[in-house]
């Protein structure tokens, strides 16, 4: 009965520490991995113009929906400007506004961005466009492209092909000549083909972005061809005609608006600079959450102050080194002093280091044993007794430390280190099984100790284990579940099989 | 050379997680250990139930009755004073006889003198709660110096030879003779050395002997065979055993006996957590028979029936080395 409220327990608390650890993993992105870095880029845009006489409003559109990025934060620097995002029928709009102002002027917007294959923000099924209002002779240009094309073509996605197609051919057919007689720049030229487009009630739009890589001085934005087929959002290749995206391609706006306006201004210049960063995985998961609006975070380590994350990062170990404990006792069977002395000794050891942690350890253990034997004579009271064998510890500690100190050994300042408490407990544990079960047992469970506290040191130092709890704290309820298990572990040590060998085979 | 997990089972071999997960959690009730762990109620509940131990001469419950001392042993020339919550056997003082100049003056096991007031000191210390592991304030005990049975003598050094009976829902499960050597200091305790020897539960004769986990023929220091003893009066400390059930109501229980040369056995203490050497001196496994008990167990049935059941149930299954 007992056993299966134990698995069922368990089992909860696995189910639930896992579930938890998935979804910070999976959804929210926290890193698995330490030091697990990601790139984020920051376009900086900034606007030059030379101010007019009058007041001054300067609209510049910015990213809204950028799949596959998500943001991680903007702003904008600017002197004396009042700043507002307005919502525009391309998307968000800055506007900056100022009453007067004097001289040549710059104004910057900064945005970071990072990669993230999940963010899939397509915006919203478009209405069919109204036919355009076109003049002649392209009206009828287009009128027999557009059917032309239709012939050739099975739906949306084909249809853009085969117009790309022809646009762009090298000897074009005397109705796109004539379209492209008074096409410049490859916005006019995807302009008009957005206009050919709405014609045969194709919803159509222009996008400007970048292609992120690296480092970029001077940025010239792209634009492409983004085209509804009823289902979504696609994409294609303006030059080519191929229905594809480049890599890390961020779009900066949308429709067939210029990218900026300045009302009262002159000589407007927007140039454009791209810096990659990396940054830690965990600190953007973390923003990222927060903009989600979940409260989780307000349980993540990571939004306690540096020092104590330091301290949590250290203490969170001490349930792992409590399972290589019950491991080590409970189904190998090796015999230590005190519940958990061995994982607080192998605590000290992480600053000491391993082997002088053991030398000091062994020598402190030692000196301690034998001055506690000292005082047995005396035949103390147990309290009062206890508190000698502290006082010595200190005493020991300090000297070992001032003697190192002295011979140029800097490690033994680190005995100091030592829990002390601890420290004098296992000396008067040890001393009280030397006097009830002799010498052997005492120096057994000793050893014992030390093993264990090297062994859970040995776990407890992992730095991706140390992480991994620190990032994801539920995995604490998988350790739970470990130990609760363990604690219903009726079967035979490891040491037992050698113990008991005489009995087997009858 | 390990033995496998499988065939310890097959063996009935208890282990050390079973035995505390499945017997002692469950069987022994936290609030009944002081029944056993305190040996001054160990010893009221004992003398209330009729059963055989060491005669009670006093108890010194606090500092002020110290005084009381040298009434209590007025009449008395050996006794042994324990405290009541020690454990290893510290504290422990045997007095074999008095002075024959001095009336005041005692003579300890060991042959030397020491003096009445030494004696309230010691006395005074115990209560203190010197010897006793928590720490908290004790009592002393003053009770009969057991003067053993030289059945032991011959595989025996020095200290003091006990039998520990496993009872196991008041049956008494299996049974060994534990024989002091010089390694163990006089004390009768496995893991320091001294040599155990199963016992056949039906006729109560010694089989062989196990030193550190290995099979031995005889006393390391005596030379002595240890098998082929045969207990006296083991029906009387089986019966005994069974009792030590009713007095602490301990599912898991050990029992220690010694065998007075005047008096028969005694219980000298219990145990809440009896070791599982015990398996070893008898080549058998404990789950067998506690497999065995469970099948049997009659709530009803009074100590001397158990004791039977246990004789009926539990022969030696085999001999050991000295047959191959």
């Amino acid at each position: 009965m007992k056993q299966q409220y134990v698995f069922g327990l368990s089992a909860l608390l696995a189910i639930v520490g896992l579930s938890m650890f998935a979804y910070k993993w999976q959804f929210l992105g926290f890193p698995v991995k330490e030091d697990q870095e990601t790139p984020v880029w920051t376009i900086e845009s900034s606007i030059a113009f030379d101010s007019g006489p009058g007041s001054i409003k300067v609209n510049l559109h910015i990213p809204t929906l950028t799949p596959g990025f998500r943001m991680l934060n903007e702003n904008s620097v600017s002197r004396g400007y009042g700043f507002s995002v307005n919502y525009g029928t391309g998307g968000r709009e800055a506007q900056w506004a100022i009453r007067r102002a004097d001289g040549p002027q710059t104004i910057y917007y900064r945005i970071s961005i990072y990669e993230d294959a999940r963010s899939d923000q397509s915006d919203t099924t478009p209405p069919f466009p109204p036919p355009p209002v076109i003049n002649e002779p392209f009206r009828t240009a287009i009128d027999v492209i557009v059917a032309e094309v239709r012939e050739q073509s099975a739906d949306t996605g084909s249809f853009t092909s085969e117009l790309l197609r022809r646009m762009n051919d090298a000897s074009p057919g005397p109705n796109v000549e004539l379209l492209l007689s008074n096409v410049g720049t490859s916005a006019d030229f995807v302009g008009s083909l957005t206009t050919i487009l709405a014609s045969a009630r194709i919803p159509a739009r222009m996008i400007h972005g970048f292609e992120l890589q690296g480092r970029l001085r001077n940025a010239e934005p792209m634009t492409w061809l983004e085209v509804h087929d009823g289902d979504r959002w696609r994409y294609f290749d303006p030059s080519t005609g191929d229905e594809n995206l480049p890599d890390r391609f961020f779009i900066w706006w949308r429709g067939n608006e210029p990218l900026i306006s300045v009302e009262g201004g002159s000589n407007v210049q927007v140039s454009f600079a791209v810096q990659e960063n990396h940054l830690d995985a965990v600190a953007i998961a973390e923003t990222q959450v927060a903009q989600q609006g979940t409260n989780l975070i307000d349980f993540s380590l990571y939004s306690l102050p540096i020092q104590t994350q330091a301290v949590y990062s250290v203490l969170l170990m001490i349930p792992i080194g409590a399972l290589v404990m019950v491991v080590l006792r409970n189904m190998i069977g090796i015999d230590a002093f005190g519940t958990f002395m061995p994982v607080l000794i192998a605590l000290a050891f992480r600053e000491t280091r391993l082997l002088w942690g053991v030398i000091l350890f062994t020598m402190l253990v030692a000196l301690g044993l034998s001055i506690r034997f000292l005082l047995e004579r005396l035949r103390l009271l147990l309290v009062p007794r206890l508190s000698a064998v502290l006082i010595v510890v200190v005493g020991l500690m300090l000297l070992i430390s001032l003697v190192s100190h002295r011979l140029g050994m800097e490690t033994g300042l680190s005995v100091a280190l030592f829990p002390m408490v601890i420290i004098a407990m296992t000396i008067e544990r040890m001393s009280v099984v030397w006097e009830e079960r002799g010498a052997t047992d005492a120096i057994r469970a000793g050893i014992g100790s030390l093993v264990v506290a090297v062994t859970a040191y040995m776990f407890m130092g992992l730095g991706w284990l140390e992480h991994l709890i620190f990032t994801f704290p539920e995995l604490l309820l998988v350790v739970l579940a470990l130990v609760l298990l363990a604690g219903r572990y009726t079967g035979y040590r490891l040491l037992e099989l050698s113990r008991f060998k005489t009995l087997a085979g009858s | 050379m390990l033995a496998s997990h499988q065939q310890l089972r097959e063996a009935g071999v208890l282990g050390l997680n079973e035995r505390n997960c499945d017997f002692i959690m469950r069987l022994n009730p936290r609030r009944l250990y002081p029944r056993v762990d305190n040996k001054a109620i160990t010893k009221e509940l004992a003398i209330a139930a009729g059963m055989a131990v060491p005669e009670l001469y006093g108890i010194i419950a606090n500092q002020r009755e110290v005084r009381n001392f040298a009434n209590i042993v007025a009449e008395l020339d050996s006794f042994a004073i324990k405290p009541a919550q020690g454990s290893g056997g510290d504290g422990i003082l045997v007095v074999t006889g008095r002075s024959k100049r001095k009336r005041d003056s005692f003579r300890l096991s060991s042959g030397v003198l020491i003096s009445e007031a030494e004696i309230a000191h010691h006395l005074s210390n115990i209560v203190s709660g010197q010897y006793s592991l928590s720490g908290n304030p004790d009592k002393a005990l003053i009770e009969y110096c057991v003067r053993f049975d030289p059945v032991f003598s011959e595989v025996s050094y020095q200290g003091v030879p006990d039998i520990r009976v496993i009872v196991y829902r008041g049956y008494p499960a299996m049974a060994m003779v534990r024989l002091p050597t010089r390694a163990s200091d006089g004390k009768a305790n496995l893991h320091q050395g001294a040599v155990g020897a199963g016992i056949c539960m039906s006729s109560g004769e010694t089989l062989a002997g196990v030193l550190d986990n290995d099979v031995v023929d005889d006393h390391p220091d005596t030379g002595a065979l240890v098998s082929g003893l045969l207990i006296p009066h083991w029906d009387f400390i089986l019966q005994s055993a069974a009792r030590g059930y009713d007095v602490t109501e301990l599912g898991y229980l050990g029992v220690d006996m010694v065998i007075d040369k005047h008096h028969g056995p005694l219980i000298l203490e219990m145990n809440a957590r009896p070791g599982l050497n015990i398996q070893i001196a008898n080549c058998t496994g404990l789950a067998t028979r506690i497999a065995r008990i469970d099948e049997i167990f009659k709530s009803d049935a009074g100590a001397v029936e158990r004791a039977r059941v246990a004789r009926r149930e539990f022969p030696a299954e085999r001999q050991t080395s000295i047959e191959f």
